[in-house]
């Protein structure tokens, strides 16, 4: 299998690129055709994702499946990629959710069947982008890539987003595709620049990672750079207070683009800040830490508290996104191997519950056509198989022992209780809160007397519930059975904090 | 001396005058044979300059004309884009313009100049070939007659421009009464003996300089012509402004500033950082408020100059192939923006932002190709803009102007703003008329051709840039000083 480890991660990143282009040459009529394809290339994404994931040797750690390609010698760039145990999860999530959101999007632009194609194009454009991040050993592609999943967003939220009526006033898709552009693209501009500093500072001529571990940074250096690295790729992990892009675009959104983007997207964000971030500029990570662990709590229970007062269902999700995000980075700033391995785990666990939260409200939002939480009532009666679903996923939000959640919040607790009782706390309170807003959530929309408005509804398609199910068997495995997540994830994270309190 | 070395420039000459002598005893349904003479000639010279100049590094006329790597990598760039040029304007002439035979031959002098600015060696050559072209634009400009705002774009290039080409030479001949010289590597060498600060005289002059050539390229504060100008001028002359005279006034910039006035770089760059961070703020700020593509496109190109400016601020060999790079990047791209405006307004007449509305669903393709464009100028990847201005910001953070590529790439989101308003238009708004947007056989084609070559040169740049680096090569003397 020589051929095959050495080129899988290349495939990764070809398979749906390829595929957006000859997509580009389809006849429009042919939704059929397009959507099996579409499903079978993802399919052979999610077997390639697995293989990495299986594949990876834990007790060898450090760099797998490496390949490199030249590609402009004058700046030192070469199209070098590889794995370590940080971003093998991220490659297999990005598999899961890419597959189940091309299996949600099986109807999508039904009332314009002609722009499915444009739909599939740009979806399979940002995969590619999102698995070249994860799997880039240089700097330029792995900016490259960032780029290439920010790009098809304006597009897929604009087209195929919905607004939001709050009654008073009216929140257009526009709106929150441009708000999002401007917020990721502008968070990309610290990137950049922090990144062409590292590149003359580095003083090597090469934007290879490996390399430029091994450069010196001046402390001063990672003093004033690594904040351009935690802001930059915060503002993609929904860092407050530059998180109001994240509820906005992912309510506009189309459900597997919300689906992508909260449950793989924001993934991005966390990963740079510590391939970048805390890789490179490690110094500057352990002085910037108690403010990264200050704007993560208030994330976790700003998050929390602002996700209470909405009344639509996609809000809800969208603010519990953000809180959730603050476990993560809480989890990075404890600097030590249990907040920063739950940290990870926290990244695989929400990515998969967030998938899973936006096909269902994508689900009932299709057929209800409102997800206002004082509306709908009692779905139980008539949704079963999603409510059961959903209930699932509200669980796993709000730290049920049993599923992911569980393992990956605890570990963050335990981690910053270490150092930071006080955070610890306020971890504790923003759990509680999430599960207030969650059981509340439950008791009104789903268990309940059913109103008479919503006697006609119909429960998830075959297609829908199987594409639910694959998430929720996630869920439920890693919650019963971590073990294999967190060999794989430490083997990835100890190295790292090496470099950091090591130092 | 050897007068073949003049070849190429001999032969676009015979090639301008045949297209015009021919133009008079052609019936006018022949006339559509035009730009396909004019084509043939283009591909001729080019041939001939590749196989008979490869690699010879010599000059005439005791250094006044430049044979290098450099002049003949700029040659073959002002070839290639003058056919492309002369393929998108084959619609435009038909529909829109009389006398094509002038037109196409006027086009063909203007590449001869711009041919000779890359390779001038001296200061009043130089100033003769721009103005060659200078003039052959005047009239390009103003070719649509019947066109009051094609004849108001005119009459303003000729004012602003004259204007400009007195600064020139106003500090041109300061230069020379500071320094004895015009020539290049002599201005070099007597710079070298100039004490620092430099004599204020001189720095007038060089000062003068900048802004006769920040006329040309249309840098703030010289740009006010720009928008008028590139708005009322056919637009596949805007197009060709937008891209060629730009590149030849690079071209002489980077020659200029690298061979004759390096060793005073630490009087000039303060000069052209503060031009740079004015013409890029400026013109994507007001690019933002323009309701008509082609000035939104315009003001969109003053900031593009900004980023070049910036590149000639770092000056050093990665820089000039950073500002080459991106020339060559942002011609392909911004010719394909054109062509689209060009598809579309031979089409429609209208030439609006908001007449772009539901073009997605008229005609799928050209929106596809347009959106390619916008999203390459505004530098995202995979298209060709990520990679050149990636190249050209890199080279300046390693000049150490770190701060002002940090304000490129604010303005770098700024423009994004104003593309993606032109792809809401297209893939958001309901269409204001049905049915698909006429496009021909023979724009569809280029156009298929620019978008292809954007998307190649975004991934796989090595080529283009190897030969770049030749020809940059061939003016960084200080390399080994």
């Amino acid at each position: 299998m020589d051929g095959l480890d050495s080129n899988v991660l290349f495939a990764l990143v070809a398979i749906p690129f390829a595929w957006g282009i000859a997509l580009a040459f389809f006849p429009p009529g042919s939704r059929q055709a397009m959507r099996l394809l579409s499903a079978a290339v993802s399919l052979a994404l999610l077997a390639l994702s697995a293989y990495v994931f299986l594949g990876y040797d834990k007790d060898a750690a450090g760099y797998q499946f490496t390949q490199e390609f030249q590609w402009l010698d004058s700046l030192g760039i070469a199209l070098s990629m590889g794995v370590d145990g940080i971003s093998v999860p991220m490659v297999f999530l990005t598999g899961i959710v890419t597959f189940t959101g091309v299996l949600i999007s099986w109807n999508i632009s039904a009332d314009m069947p002609r722009r499915m194609k444009d739909f599939f194009v740009l979806f399979f454009l940002l995969v590619a982008g999102v698995y070249g991040v994860f799997v880039s050993l240089d700097l330029f592609f792995l900016f490259f890539f960032y780029e290439l999943a920010v790009l098809p967003m304006y597009l897929l939220i604009g087209v195929w987003g919905s607004s939001s009526d709050f009654g008073a006033f009216l929140r257009p898709k526009e709106y929150g595709a441009m708000k999002l552009m401007l917020y990721l693209v502008a968070g990309s501009v610290l990137v950049w620049v922090a990144i062409l500093a590292v590149y003359v500072e580095g003083g090597m001529g090469t934007f290879s990672l490996l390399a430029l571990e091994e450069a010196t940074f001046s402390e001063a250096f990672q003093r004033v750079f690594f904040p351009m690295f935690m802001v930059g790729f915060g503002v993609l992990a929904g860092l407050w207070p530059f998180h109001t892009w994240s509820p906005d675009g992912h309510v506009a959104a189309p459900t597997a683009v919300s689906m992508l983007h909260a449950g793989v997207l924001m993934k991005l964000g966390a990963y740079g800040i510590i391939r970048l971030g805390m890789d490179l500029l490690p110094q500057g990570m352990e002085e910037w830490a108690l403010v990264l662990i200050i704007l993560g709590i208030i994330n976790v229970v700003y998050g929390a508290v602002a996700a209470m007062g909405q009344r639509d269902l996609k809000y809800v999700v969208g603010y519990s996104s953000v809180s959730h995000m603050g476990y993560v980075l809480v989890g990075f700033a404890t600097l030590n191997s249990m907040g920063m391995g739950g940290a990870v785990l926290q990244m695989f666990s929400h990515g998969i519950m967030t998938a899973l939260f936006f096909a269902l409200v994508g689900a009932i939002y299709d057929r209800a056509h409102v997800r206002d939480i004082g509306i709908l009532e009692g779905l139980t009666k008539r949704m079963g198989l999603t409510s059961a679903f959903f209930a699932v996923a509200g669980l796993t939000s709000l730290g049920l022992p049993g599923l992911s959640g569980f393992v990956a919040e605890l570990m963050v607790f335990i981690g910053a209780f270490r150092d930071y009782p006080i955070i610890g706390a306020l971890g504790i309170i923003g759990a509680a809160i999430t599960a207030v807003y969650i059981l509340r959530l439950l008791g009104k929309v789903f268990f309940g007397p059913i109103s008479p408005q919503w006697q006609h509804l119909t429960d998830a398609t075959r297609l829908e519930g199987f594409s639910m199910a694959i998430l929720v068997v996630f869920l439920v495995g890693v919650g019963l059975y971590p073990r294999p997540w967190m060999d794989l994830i430490n083997s990835g994270v100890a190295p790292l904090l090496e470099r950091v309190v090591g130092l | 001396m050897n007068f073949m070395l003049f070849l190429p420039e001999f032969l676009i000459t015979g090639a301008a005058f045949g297209v015009l002598g021919i133009d008079l005893f052609l019936s006018r349904e022949r006339k559509a044979y035009l730009p396909w003479l004019s084509l043939a000639g283009l591909a001729a010279v080019f041939v001939v300059s590749l196989s008979y100049l490869w690699g010879k590094d010599t000059n005439l006329y005791d250094g006044l004309f430049l044979i290098d790597n450099f002049s003949l990598f700029f040659k073959a760039f002002f070839l290639v884009l003058g056919a492309l040029v002369v393929l998108v304007s084959v619609d435009y002439v038909k529909q829109h313009l009389s006398h094509p035979g002038e037109y196409y031959g006027i086009l063909m002098f203007s590449i001869l100049g711009m041919m000779l600015m890359a390779a001038s060696g001296e200061l009043l050559t130089a100033y003769i070939s721009l103005e060659l072209l200078s003039f052959s634009l005047y009239v390009l400009v103003s070719y649509g007659r019947n066109n009051p705002k094609s004849n108001e774009a005119g009459i303003k290039y000729i004012l602003l421009g004259a204007f400009a080409s007195a600064l020139l030479l106003f500090g041109i001949s300061q230069v020379f009464g500071m320094l004895g010289t015009t020539r290049f590597d002599e201005i070099a060498a007597a710079l070298s003996h100039e004490p620092s600060p430099m004599n204020p005289a001189l720095l007038v002059g060089l000062a003068l300089i900048v802004a006769g050539l920040g006329f040309k390229v249309a840098a703030v504060p010289f740009h006010m012509w720009a928008p008028d100008v590139y708005e009322g001028a056919p637009t596949p002359i805007t197009a060709y402004l937008a891209v060629g005279s730009k590149a030849a006034a690079f071209a002489l910039i980077l020659r200029l500033f690298s061979q004759a006035f390096m060793p005073a770089f630490d009087d000039w760059q303060i000069i052209l950082v503060v031009l740079a961070a004015l013409t890029m703020t400026v013109g994507n700020l007001v690019a933002l408020a323009q309701h008509n593509i082609k000035r939104m496109l315009a003001y969109s190109s003053v900031g593009h100059v900004g980023y070049l400016l910036m590149g000639v601020a770092a000056l050093s060999p990665v820089a000039s192939d950073g500002v080459i790079l991106h020339l060559a990047g942002y011609g392909v791209t911004n010719l394909a923006a054109f062509l689209c405006v060009i598809i579309f307004y031979n089409a429609t007449n209208r030439e609006d932002i908001a007449d772009f509305a539901g073009l997605a669903d008229r005609s799928p393709y050209l929106a596809m190709a347009l959106t390619v464009s916008l999203f390459s100028l505004a530098g995202l990847p995979f298209f060709a803009g990520f990679i050149t201005k990636f190249y050209l910001f890199t080279a300046a953070a390693e000049g150490g102007l770190l701060w002002l590529v940090g304000l490129a790439i604010v303005n770098s989101v700024i423009s994004l703003y104003y593309y993606l308003m032109v792809i809401k238009q297209m893939y958001m708004e309901p269409a204001v008329e049905d049915g698909p947007v006429k496009v021909t056989l023979l724009s569809g084609g280029v156009l298929g051709l620019l978008v292809l070559g954007i998307i190649v040169l975004g991934i796989y740049p090595g080529p283009l840039v190897d030969a770049i680096q030749g020809a940059t090569g061939a003016i960084l003397w200080w390399g080994g000083a």
